[in-house]
């Protein structure tokens, strides 16, 4: 038979049971629209965290007191007293690919205003921090040179604790609590939103280095360095030179472990990476295995069906249908079930994976390969789910067929 | 009626040329595990091209059995069947598929017309399956439903049209790849009497025409319409013999009063 005849019968019978077609469909159209839908909304957080660390800026090395590991144990930033001011300041001196640095130190404070109440994260910084970090100031001015000289009792706000000291009004001047020690607001950082790992940089407060050591945590040493090399190249070259220098300086025998950490933005852009693409697999395979759980579906249907329609098979066969031609016309029934629904299932989980993005302001990625493999997917599920019932069918005995009632 | 048959066949006469249907000593068992049913012990037959022969029996004689071993729907246990001289038991499914398609049609008593399915589609189904083209498939339904005098009802569903009406749709299914010998278990066996001999007519026309009529029925005034005889009794042929004073359906059908349509 020719395949629109093929084709005619198979939309027919279907047609004949719509409920039941839908809904046999609706697994292949869940199946594949989750797969899309993942594999898009999946996308989407990857190219998010991709744009969060770019903006973060590219050329960025961040230093970090303590070692990576020591006997399996990863100790925290501020555990190592090591990493000094002097540190920076022969970073920038020595290391020819370093353009400049900041240093930083924090702690976590109750800060007050008014009868507003916050708990953050202090920072000790310098000026240059916010040049490096490319993070303008949405209103007011950093704190100076001299502020952090005179160690000076002056706070810059990140966007969230404005808001949640502040609200609609205007923190300008304003004089703020941190722990016990008045500050004067002199500017607010603006919004920045979540960072790579997801946690929200705007919920901070920076203040001069000076006074976050001599009047908050009383500790002389940094916690972290931020240097920003004189180019994205040049961030392995920086990375390098400042492990040298600061294993120099540190007196670290060849062989003994670092008691600092260098990463390289773009390696932090790297496993960010790979663990969203792991994430986005993952919930891929699980999504697949709804296409897996609606060809199943099919398959009973058309099992039902078979038996259903026992007698119409005995009937065609008995004037003249070839095994071949039942196989096609039930086959086509499954696949026509499959490829439909795979359509379907391919515009839903578009729409779905556009408006989660929408929803979640991230950008919009639909990938062409999901789409391929969901189609041609669903198509071979189709088949497979469609062959035994078909075969059956085709194998059955005219004479039985026509006793069937 | 319109002319739908070979001219090779509307010359064939009986007496020397081979015959279309030779059974020779075919047995049929049923195995239904403890029992074994012998329906066919031992069938002897041959059928001449151009011949109408009427089938009688009592219920469980065998028939329908030996009908289906006619037809290529079923295999004897035993003994040859030779269609046109082949022994059918040397083809393969394939080939089983395109001697039912092409050479025999069947009629059945339960008229076994797909349902929602209009009567042009039941009766184009077999064209599909010879895989003729398109506008041929529609010129033979059409032509082989006009035959039957139900030009007018190619767009009825099974379920719009009466039993007898059914049966035509069913007869020109059997007809519309031309084929040679038509094979008819019970056709009339769900139909009142006026409709049964309306029937009989379509068949004594055809065999007119030249084609070969093998039809099962219990009833003996049906059988009378049919040229030769034969009677089982319990998987055997126990008569076989020309019938006498065959009446013509088309002369019986203006005896009879005309109920409704
Ligand atoms: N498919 C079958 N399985 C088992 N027994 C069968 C089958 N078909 C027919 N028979 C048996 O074979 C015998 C002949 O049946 P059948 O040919 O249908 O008789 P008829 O058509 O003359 O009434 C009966 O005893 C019947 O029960
Ligand atoms: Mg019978």
């Amino acid at each position: 038979m020719d395949f629109t005849s093929i084709l005619r019968i198979a939309l027919r019978a279907l047609a004949r049971n719509k409920m039941r077609s839908i809904l046999t469909m609706l697994g292949i159209i869940i199946g594949v629209g989750a797969v899309i839908a993942t594999v898009g909304v999946g996308q989407g957080a990857q190219q998010q965290v991709q744009n969060n660390i770019a903006s973060m800026g590219t050329n960025l090395v961040f230093v970090s007191a303590g070692s990576v590991n020591r006997g399996g144990l990863r100790l925290g930033g501020g555990a190592t007293k090591t990493l000094t001011y002097d540190d920076m300041k022969a970073i920038v001196q020595e290391s020819p690919a370093v353009a400049s640095a900041a240093p930083g130190s924090s702690a976590s404070a109750q800060v007050v205003f008014d009868n507003n109440n916050w708990y953050t994260r202090v920072n000790g910084t310098e000026p240059q921090y916010f040049d490096i970090r490319s993070w303008p100031m949405a209103s007011g001015t950093s704190f100076t040179g001299d502020d952090v000289r005179t160690a000076a009792d002056v706070a810059v706000l990140g966007e969230t604790v404005r808001q949640n000291l502040f609200g609609s009004a205007d923190p300008a001047g304003q004089t703020i609590r941190i722990g016990n020690l008045p500050f004067q607001v002199v500017g607010v950082l603006a919004a920045k939103g979540q960072s790579g790992m997801g946690a929200d940089q705007d919920d901070a407060i920076y203040v001069p280095i000076t006074t976050l050591q001599k009047k908050i945590t009383g500790q002389p040493w940094l916690q972290y360095i931020v240097v920003s090399a004189v180019s994205q190249q040049a961030s392995y070259a920086a990375q390098e030179q400042i492990t040298a220098l600061l294993r120099d300086r540190h007196r670290i025998r060849p062989g003994q472990d670092d008691d600092f950490q260098v990463r390289n933005l773009a390696d932090v852009a790297q496993l960010a990476d790979q663990s969203s693409r792991i994430m986005t697999l993952l919930l891929a395979s699980i999504a697949s295995v709804s296409l897996i759980v609606g060809g199943i579906g099919i398959m009973n249907i058309m099992l039902v069906s078979v038996t259903e329609r026992t007698r119409e098979i005995g009937i065609r066969v008995a004037i003249g249908a070839q095994e071949a031609d039942v196989l096609k016309q039930f086959l086509s029934e499954a696949v026509v079930m499959s490829v439909i629904g795979g359509a379907i299932g391919i515009l839903v989980g578009a729409g779905s994976s556009l408006g989660i993005s929408h929803l979640l302001h991230w950008p919009i990625s639909i990938s062409p390969l999901a789409v391929v493999a969901a189609a041609v997917f669903s198509t071979m599920v189709g088949i497979f789910f469609g062959y035994y019932p078909a075969r059956k069918a085709a194998q059955l005995d005219p004479i039985e067929a026509l006793r069937f009632e | 009626m319109a002319t739908l048959l070979q001219p090779a066949l509307r010359t064939a006469s009986a007496a020397e040329v081979q015959p279309v249907i030779r059974v020779e000593d075919v047995h049929k068992y049923y195995d239904l595990g403890e029992t074994k049913v012998h329906a066919l012990r031992g069938v002897n037959l041959e059928i001449a091209p151009g011949e109408f022969v009427a089938i009688m029996g009592a219920s469980g004689s065998g028939k329908s059995t030996f009908m289906n071993l006619l037809g290529c729907l079923d295999t004897p246990s035993s003994g040859h069947y030779y269609l046109e001289g082949v022994d059918v038991a040397q083809l393969g499914k394939k080939e089983l598929a395109s001697i039912r398609n092409r050479k025999l049609g069947f009629v059945f008593q339960g008229f076994n017309l797909l349902a929602r399915t209009t009567a042009l589609e039941n009766v184009e189904l077999p064209t599909l399956y010879a895989r003729l083209p398109k506008e041929e498939r529609l010129e033979r339904a059409k032509r082989a439903l006009e035959m039957v005098g139900l030009g007018e009802r190619m767009e009825h569903f099974p379920s719009q049209l009466s039993g007898g009406q059914q049966q035509r749709v069913a007869i020109a299914r059997a007809l519309v790849n031309r084929p040679s010998i038509l094979l008819a278990d019970e056709p009339t066996g769900n139909l009142d009497s006026r409709t049964s001999v309306e029937i009989m007519q379509i068949f004594q026309d055809l065999n007119d025409q030249g084609l070969t009529v093998v039809l099962v029925t219990h009833e003996a005034d049906i059988a009378h319409y049919a040229r030769r005889s034969i009677v089982f009794r319990d998987g055997k042929i126990r008569r076989d013999e020309p019938v006498m004073n065959r009446p013509e359906a088309a002369e019986v059908l203006r005896t009879l009063p005309t109920l409704e349509d």
